[in-house]
């Protein structure tokens, strides 16, 4: 066997792994953004999340996603229950730079990511259950569909000028975004959240924890956009690298400076989520940019997205974590930015790359919007005001994250 | 016999306690108190300004014999102040009587 070949398929299974622990680094951050009456709940929605997306994944949503030649340029494509090796699978001819199973795992990971996205924004007051019914259908059906479109040969793929997206500001981080926002709108606001026409903030219960979050979560999208290369290419991927370290980096300094600016504070979380803004920002292209190109679209991302935060809050969505910030506004404008900066930068990429949110968008909303919609009709949204005031681990799960944790403070005078 | 009741910052908590054992008061109770004054204190959290409906501060219980009052009073009124809104306040209340529970001893034997 070629040593290129090993090399090439090892990296990407080590991306997998990358992507593997991006989980956790989304269960904690929403952990962190949010009360730790709630924590059992959230930590037990994304421990679900991600055994939903790779059953799903494994049962039907990989050949819904990769259905093959016969659908090329089509909306729509399956090839089948399961998983079924095809001749050649592990020796280099299904592909020369990876065996079948590593195209598969490395997929799987990426699916639960939507339905994280989806938990974050949501949380402190969704039915368990209606949301694990909910990532059932959106992790299982939606996204593979819409993922197909592009990456899976689909029409968008098939356009004149192809739509581009390198490891999914549009395909993954926008689909859960487009979720959040169709999911926050139908649930409505957290109690207490805006009373008498001000905004009343409930802050999160761990900064720390929501801190090792994002460092985590940047950890693993090194494996998101560098296992997206789909080969270890030593100048692509190094390039990857450097893309996505400094949109981060940007996207950091770009949030900490509109902060001060426009809401005159220090703010951790917006930095942090800065950092994820500029993260979203990068994906679509981070193979197509250069040094500054990656810088501006980090830095814009990171300004981006305390606007954005500071506006949803205004129009009365309550986001608690800034998922539709970061994953939604900031994936359309990382979209963009393949159109407008780096090497595939032209009018008519605009136009492609406009065609490809708005398709996705469009899609996206409905599903979620009409799965919210038939779900809070019948098995209901929301949980009770009690629950809501009491919290969810006692609600949902009859535990709580800290059941010592109301011990009188210790404190040592001398 | 006094009781005296002093809610002070908790920043000057271990200032005004070394003070106090300074000029003899090595008895007393503290704890933390959580309250609403003339001071009000705003935090920020993503964008949004609100007042935390509560401050926290220091409480010490304090029972001295009459001698020991004016010094005692004079000596937190003296470190605990910053002239700041906040600084506190303190209460005293005459006490009817108090009990050593090891020995059974009264009033001011007792303390």
């Amino acid at each position: 066997m070629e040593a290129a070949f090993v090399t090439n398929n090892l990296w990407i299974l080590i991306s997998a792994i990358l992507v593997f622990i991006m989980h956790l680094g989304f269960a904690t951050l929403e952990t962190g953004f949010t009360q730790s009456k709630n924590t059992v709940n959230i930590l037990f929605k994304n421990t679900t999340i991600v055994p939903i997306g790779l059953l799903t994944y494994a049962f039907w949503g990989f050949n819904l996603m990769y259905p093959g030649e016969d659908y090329a340029g089509s909306f729509f494509g399956f090839a089948g229950f399961g998983l079924e090796p095809p001749a050649g699978a592990n020796d280099g001819t299904y592909n020369a730079n990876y065996t079948y199973w590593t195209d598969f795992i490395f997929q799987a990971m990426f699916a639960a990511t939507a339905a994280t996205i989806v938990s974050g924004a949501v949380a402190e007051r969704i039915k368990l259950n209606s949301f694990l019914v909910f990532t059932l259908f959106y992790v299982g059906i939606c996204y593979p569909i819409t993922g197909m479109w592009d990456w899976g040969g689909g029409f968008l793929e098939g356009l004149e000028t192809p739509f581009y997206d390198f490891a999914g500001s549009t395909l993954v981080h926008s689909v859960g975004g487009w979720a959040a926002l169709a999911g926050v709108i139908l649930i409505g606001a957290r109690k207490g959240k805006y009373v008498d026409g001000k905004i009343r903030p409930i802050p999160g219960h761990s900064m720390p924890l929501a801190t090792v979050g994002v460092f985590l979560l940047w950890f693993g999208w090194y494996g998101f956009n560098g296992g997206s290369v789909l080969s270890a290419d030593p100048g692509t991927l190094s390039l990857v690298f450097v893309t996505t370290s400094l949109a981060a980096a940007a996207g950091a300094i770009g949030a900490l400076f509109t902060s001060l600016v426009v809401i005159r504070s220090n703010d951790l979380s917006m930095v942090l989520n800065g950092i994820l803004g500029g993260l979203v920002g990068i994906t679509a292209g981070a193979d197509q940019m250069g040094v500054t190109d990656a810088i501006l679209i980090g830095f814009l991302a990171g300004i981006i997205v305390v606007i954005a935060v500071v506006t949803i809050d205004r129009l009365r969505l309550d986001d608690p974590v800034g998922a539709i910030s970061v994953h939604l506004v900031c994936g359309i404008w990382g979209t963009l930015a393949v159109g407008l900066f780096g090497g595939l930068a032209s009018v008519s990429q605009v136009i492609t790359q406009l065609i490809g949110i708005v398709c996705v968008g469009a899609f996206c909303f409905a599903f979620a919007f009409g799965l919210f919609y038939i779900l809070k009709k019948t098995l209901g949204l929301r949980v009770s005001e009690e629950e809501e005031m009491e919290g969810l681990d006692i609600g949902e799960h009859k535990m709580r994250a800290y059941p010592d944790i109301n011990k009188p403070a210790e404190k040592v005078y001398s | 016999m006094k009781k005296v009741e002093a809610i002070i910052r908790t920043s000057k908590f271990e200032e005004v306690t070394e003070a106090l054992a300074e000029v003899g008061v090595t008895f007393m109770s503290f704890y933390e108190v959580k309250g609403h004054g003339l001071e009000k204190e705003y935090q920020t959290y993503r964008g949004a300004t609100y007042d935390v409906g509560y401050i926290p501060r220091t409480k010490l219980e304090i029972v001295v014999s009459d001698s020991f009052l004016e010094p005692t009073l004079e000596t937190i009124l003296r470190i605990a102040k910053t002239g700041k809104v906040g600084d506190g306040k303190i209460f005293v209340t005459h006490l009817e009587e108090v009990y050593r529970i090891r020995t059974g001893e009264q009033g001011s034997e007792a303390l």
